[in-house]
């Protein structure tokens, strides 16, 4: 039996494996994890014939370069992500979603997400990782779940097995981009003088560079708190906007804290995720108010809109 | 018992049980914690407990906020589950390179060091919830005569087993966090342990801890 691996030139800036992450333990700190552009990870693994919750390669701006040892094996990228294939000195460009085979000695160079944040590396394969509570998504700040709760490192190599058969199979898919990030009100909203409470919906807010899989900060108009800048301290959701005492929005994403102790102005809708976490630093967002009918039927679309492109898949 | 319910965005349902923070409310918080735990209901992805709230996530694609929020309103709410009634003490080294804000402390509250470590040493803390980063004990109530704000400018990085004071109450940091409350302290015991995937917190809500002064030598001795 031959060993199948690929070993890790370069690993890139924030380079993970994550999966739908882990569920139950947000009572004793642990938060979700799992990938943070949900339909981009469904669909390339999709395209593969994976399963859903097969564990993906994740990564930031700048993805990893990999060399691959071992029996022909299939991988696919999505996201919007520039890259590159080298096959014996020959260098080809990539393609997002579409199937690429990978033979011995062969290198892919993820080189990096244009006008967007994550990028994904699905593997035709078993990957050989541990898990930890059922998952392998890697929340770094806590060192829990594969790879012992780190980044992927240079130098290391990913194991895999079970190398499933090489079909080709495509997508034409293009990532929409935003206009608006569509929110509930939240809890404390009436915390918030009448002014700060229109300028939230009217003003533009910007993403600043403080931005990773815990959290999004933004920066704008500031929001007055005529009431109380602490709350006391509760649970926490993906989507929710914290408003700090100076007044700058920050939205929890998938490692967020479980607990926090600042008023929650608003909750970004779920069918939102996925395009809120792409958004660049510099990015310019408006929040649109949605009732909770409006987002449990945007969010039905949502998943018939993604079963509906992976129905696409050739 | 709940008095008021809403929903929390689209995919969380938000349990009030009033604004003070006492035992017998946050017993009932976790009453509710427990026995919604225990029935295992479908769609239910996460509940997190704290002082006075109890919020229940759910998967979106399963349930919704009407289904959920019915559960919750007929749960038949059990009060002689597992809660957890440990005591458990934690050895404490207060001397200066662990004690990152004793002096400001000093400064803020108007006593010297001794009267605030005696009066933190002299009490059994309850612990309410668990949260924020992974373990994290949220510990009270602390001596009135303790009570002080969190730092102006939080750090960046406050070191693993850090003890924290921050109004009525303290904490342990159980790994390197980000963090704002008043450092008096570090213990050597490791709070969370990630490979223990059954137990992995020291402290559980309904815990009672004490802390127990120890020096430099002592200290270094947890590592050997």
């Amino acid at each position: 039996m031959s060993e199948n691996f690929f070993k890790v030139i370069r690993a890139g800036i924030n380079t993970t494996f994550q999966d739908l992450g882990r569920n139950n333990l947000n009572h004793i700190g642990i938060p979700i994890s799992g990938v943070m552009d949900k339909r981009n990870y469904i669909i390339a693994n999709k395209i593969l014939q994976n399963v859903t919750s097969h564990p993906i390669i994740e990564f930031a701006y700048q993805g990893p370069r990999l060399v691959y040892h071992g029996d022909p094996l299939n991988i696919s990228v999505s996201g919007d992500v520039k890259f590159k294939i080298f096959k014996h000195k020959n260098e080809i460009e990539g393609k997002c979603y579409e199937t690429i085979t990978l033979e011995d000695h062969d290198e892919i160079d993820l080189i990096s997400t244009n006008k967007s944040v994550y990028g994904y590396l699905a593997i035709g394969a078993d990957l050989n990782l541990d898990y930890q509570w059922k998952s392998c998504s890697i929340n770094t700040k806590a060192n829990i779940g594969s790879n012992k709760g780190k980044k992927l490192q240079d130098n290391q190599k990913i194991e895999v097995s079970n190398i499933k058969e090489l079909s080709r199979r495509k997508l034409d898919y293009i990532n929409s981009k935003i206009e608006n990030i569509r929110v509930i009100k939240g809890t404390n909203f009436h915390y918030f003088s009448k002014e700060s409470q229109a300028k939230f919906f009217k003003k533009e807010y910007s993403v600043t560079k403080l931005t990773d899989r815990m959290g999004m900060r933004l920066e704008g108009e500031r929001l007055d708190n005529i009431i109380n800048t602490n709350i006391k301290s509760e649970g926490l959701v993906k989507g929710v906007i914290q408003i700090p005492a100076d007044g700058n929005p920050i939205i929890m994403l998938a490692d967020h804290g479980t607990i926090g102790g600042y008023p929650k102005i608003a909750t970004v809708i779920s069918a939102d995720f996925d395009k809120l976490s792409q958004l660049t630093p510099g990015s310019k967002i408006k929040f649109k108010e949605v009732n909770l009918k409006d987002a449990e039927t945007i969010f039905k679309l949502y998943e018939m809109e993604t079963n509906n492109i992976i129905s696409k898949i050739l | 018992m709940i008095k008021n319910i809403s929903n929390l965005g689209d995919a969380a349902v938000y349990c009030d049980f009033g604004n003070d923070v006492n035992k017998e409310i946050n017993s009932k918080v976790i009453n509710y914690f427990q026995s919604l735990k225990d029935s295992k209901f479908e769609g239910i992805t996460n509940l997190t407990p704290s002082y006075n709230k109890l919020i229940v996530s759910f998967d979106l694609s399963i349930t919704n906020f009407e289904k959920t929020k019915k559960i919750i309103e007929n749960l038949e709410i059990k009060k002689n589950h597992n809660i957890s009634k440990k005591k458990l003490q934690i050895p404490v080294c207060c001397e200066d390179e662990y004690a990152l804000d004793l002096k400001k402390l000093e400064k803020k509250l108007n006593k010297p060091t001794d009267e605030i470590l005696d009066t933190f040493f002299s009490k059994e803390y309850f612990c309410y919830m668990t949260g924020f980063i992974a373990g994290m004990p949220f510990l009270g109530d602390i001596d009135k005569n303790l009570h002080a704000k969190r730092l102006e400018t939080p750090r960046v990085k406050v070191p693993k087993g850090s003890i924290g004071l921050t109004e009525q109450f303290c904490n342990i940091y159980t790994f390197e966090s980000p963090g704002g409350w008043n450092i008096i302290g570090n213990t050597p015991l490791n709070v969370f342990d990630s490979l223990n995937e059954d137990n992995p917190n020291l402290i559980n809500p309904g815990d009672t801890v004490s802390f127990i002064k120890i020096n430099k030598e002592k200290y270094k001795k947890y590592y050997e």
